[in-house]
């Protein structure tokens, strides 16, 4: 297999595996803090809003780490450093 | 496969180049500012008020509630930066499904920008608030060598903040254009709604997350 090959074998195989392993951690995460806020809904409707917008913003923190992971495996795809240097571009 | 709105670069003299990101800003920065002001410009405060002002008081008070009970300060000072981040924000992705529209959040070069912005207005109303004294004490809290770790989570947000907002908004643009190719009845459809809502709720955390900065900043609590 020539330079081309192997870069854009492992590019892809490395895309797909960042975004499917970088997504497990973030899922697990976000379950557990939607739990936890639903179940405090539950005991204290009254602090509804409070606990939603805390929620909202602690998925956000944690989404992020799922978008890094997307943010990469699209680098490594579309602009990949290393397809200029055998490419010749 | 675009994912940027940098990569079009509709006019170029020199160093100088206007991109599709740019004239996108304009056009929404246009919309909102002709928009305010043609809504501002019959403001009656009678019992009877016209529906866009209903609409643009509900919101402004939104905003003001919201930063009362974020930052727990009065929200007057801190009001025309943090709804401005919203506001052009959450239009600048709920205009999306217009056709030849790209999102400017969907830039990296944008939102780095606004992320930037947040950045030195954290120190900036920091500064006003509790004075250069105790504003940079608090980086030595709670001893002096933890100043450099302050230091790295500010940078550290202030990119997480910027790659968070896009990397949503140009996720979102990738899926529509994938499922166009693929599917290009109806599925795209739902996707875009699903697109609006994600799109109004980033322009939410991310105003969310600059009063809860600025908020700390100025309370004294990193």
């Amino acid at each position: 297999m020539d330079a081309i090959g192997i870069i854009g074998l492992t590019s892809l195989a490395v895309a797909g595996l960042t975004i499917a392993i970088g997504a497990i951690a973030p899922a697990m995460a976000q379950a557990k803090s939607i739990t936890q806020a639903l179940a405090s809904i539950a005991q204290q409707p009254d602090e509804a809003g409070t606990i939603s917008r805390t929620l909202f913003v602690g998925l956000a923190m944690i989404e992020s780490l799922a978008i890094y992971c997307f943010v990469i495996s699209i680098i490594v795809i579309f602009v990949n450093p290393f397809w200029n240097v055998v490419s010749g571009g | 496969m675009d994912i940027t709105p940098d990569a079009h670069v509709l006019w170029s003299a020199g160093f100088i180049k206007i991109n599709e990101t740019m004239v996108y800003t304009w056009i929404v920065m246009v919309v909102l500012v002709v928009g305010s002001w043609l809504i501002t410009r019959r403001v009656t405060s009678g019992t009877k008020i016209p529906r866009w002002q209903n609409l643009l008081e509900t919101l402004v008070n939104i905003l003001r509630n919201q930063i009362r009970d974020i930052s727990e300060q009065p929200p007057d000072r801190y009001l025309p930066f943090l709804g401005s981040l919203f506001i052009f924000i959450l239009f600048a992705n709920i205009m999306a499904p217009i056709p030849f529209y790209h999102s400017p959040t969907g830039s990296l070069s944008l939102t780095a920008a606004l992320a930037l912005c947040v950045f030195f207005s954290v120190p900036v109303y920091g500064i006003w608030k509790r004075g250069p004294i105790a504003y940079f004490k608090a980086y030595m809290e709670p001893v002096f060598f933890m100043a450099p770790l302050h230091l790295i989570s500010e940078v550290s947000r202030t990119l997480s903040l910027a790659l968070r907002l896009f990397g949503n908004v140009m996720s979102e643009g990738v899926m529509v254009a994938i499922l166009l190719s693929l599917v290009p009845i109806i599925l795209p459809v739902v996707f875009e709604m699903l697109g609006l809502l994600l799109g109004s709720i980033q322009a939410y955390i991310f105003f969310v997350l600059a009063t809860v900065y600025i908020g700390a900043a100025t309370s004294g609590a990193h």
